[in-house]
């Protein structure tokens, strides 16, 4: 190739030059293929991670859920103690229950749930009511005396 | 149509960005629930904490965290008269999951510190992520889009609060979504919805009728290791100096 104007010299540059223009459109063409396309929608990272972690399934299904259907249980519960514990606090996660009542929870065992809370520990604040399991109910399950969704003891016994 | 070599090259760049474009299309709206709206925190109480380990066993369910990880636990903490704040004995058995051995030391001035991620609004973690695989949302939650992390770790140095591992089998990095699943849904958290004290509460800072707005105008709070200034969004009440 020949160029008169320029001579000889200059062609060489124009080679250079054009192997990094393609080198160019070559990393325009790739980044436009590799890169996910809502990168850099809200930063720099994939935007759609957003809405992939929200799509996840939900476990614990609410109170509020619960309460559609047990509203008796929310009765006995209002005046209670315990009226500021959720369900699924002790119940267990149970939106499967909540999509299909066909699927029953777990009976629950209260030797092992109240005193989950309620065994006295010195680190448990103060004005938190804790028992000594073992002295305190000499082996009684605690439904005996208390009834888990109002634990309060009623003149004369359970409530 | 008349189109030169070197036109059709000149024309390359601008083409493929402008297809770029067209890729990327509309963002997927999520039905009412918009970002922009929220922001989101979690205000903890101290002295409401029981150590009942309760947030532990059920983050673990919601969010099927691998045995022996935590994206939150609970810590006790034992301080005494002679060594002070300086000295605190912190332990930490199983995360705090079923609960915690009484020490009954009449001695120790002792209390639970539940922790997770702060969701700092100027995270380390977030700056030091090579691949832009960990980010924070523009409600304010840190999150880890799984595909994109390369598992270097990085991050986990990063985090000042220790809130982040390597999962055993995927090898991405994981942490707390503040249950981001849940949350969208206008749910609370697994934890929060959990804690039979309420010593975890879900905060909206956005929202003027939240009321983490009122219990913030009266009470004295902090946020764990406020000298770093990563503007940690879980506010804590009642925290002790020995705590770190």
């Amino acid at each position: 190739m020949k160029n008169a104007k320029n001579g000889n010299d200059a062609v060489h540059l124009y080679r250079l030059a054009s192997v990094f223009v393609a080198g160019f459109v070559l990393l325009l063409l790739l980044r436009a293929f590799f890169v996910p396309k809502s990168f850099g929608q809200y930063g720099h990272f994939r935007g759609n991670a957003i809405q992939e972690i929200a799509a996840k399934p939900v476990v614990y299904a609410g109170h509020q859920t619960c309460e559609g259907c047990h509203s008796d249980v929310l009765d006995v519960k209002k005046d209670g103690k315990h009226a500021p514990v959720a369900c699924e606090s002790c119940h267990g996660p149970l939106a499967n229950h909540a999509d299909d009542p066909s699927i029953q929870p777990q009976k629950l065992d209260t030797a092992g749930l109240c005193v989950r809370c309620h065994e006295a520990n010195s680190a448990k604040p103060k004005k938190f009511p804790q028992v000594a399991s073992n002295e305190h109910s000499s082996g009684l399950p605690c439904e005996t005396c208390h009834q888990p969704h109002s634990p309060a003891l009623a003149p004369g016994g359970k409530k | 149509m008349n189109l030169t070599r070197r036109h059709f090259l000149i024309l390359l760049p601008a083409a493929a960005v402008a297809w770029e474009h067209v890729l990327a299309g509309a963002p997927e709206a999520a039905p009412n629930y918009k970002m922009a709206e929220h922001w989101w925190g979690l205000l903890i109480n101290i002295e409401k904490c029981i150590g009942c380990g309760s947030c532990v066993r059920a983050c673990q369910k919601e969010n099927n965290v691998p045995d022996g990880y935590y994206r939150t636990w609970i810590e006790r903490y034992r301080v005494s008269e002679q060594w002070g704040v300086a000295e605190p004995i912190v332990d930490s058995p199983d995360g705090g999951k079923n609960g915690f051995p009484p020490s009954n030391d009449p001695n120790m001035k002792e209390f639970f510190v539940p922790k997770m991620c702060n969701h700092c609004a100027d995270s380390p973690c977030t700056q030091v992520c090579p691949v832009g695989a960990t980010f924070i949302t523009p409600d304010g939650v840190v999150l880890v889009d799984e595909k994109y992390c390369v598992g270097c770790r990085y991050c986990i140095q990063a985090c000042p609060y220790g809130c982040r591992f390597l999962h055993p089998e995927k090898k991405t990095a994981q942490k707390c979504t503040l249950c981001y699943h849940r949350i969208t849904k206008g749910l609370t958290t697994a934890c929060c919805e959990v804690c039979p004290t309420g010593a975890r509460q879900l905060a909206d800072l956005k929202n003027p009728k939240d009321p983490i707005h009122e219990f913030l105008r009266n009470h004295s709070v902090e946020v764990l290791k406020p000298h770093l200034a990563t503007g940690a969004k879980v506010t804590y009440y009642g925290l002790d100096a020995s705590v770190r």
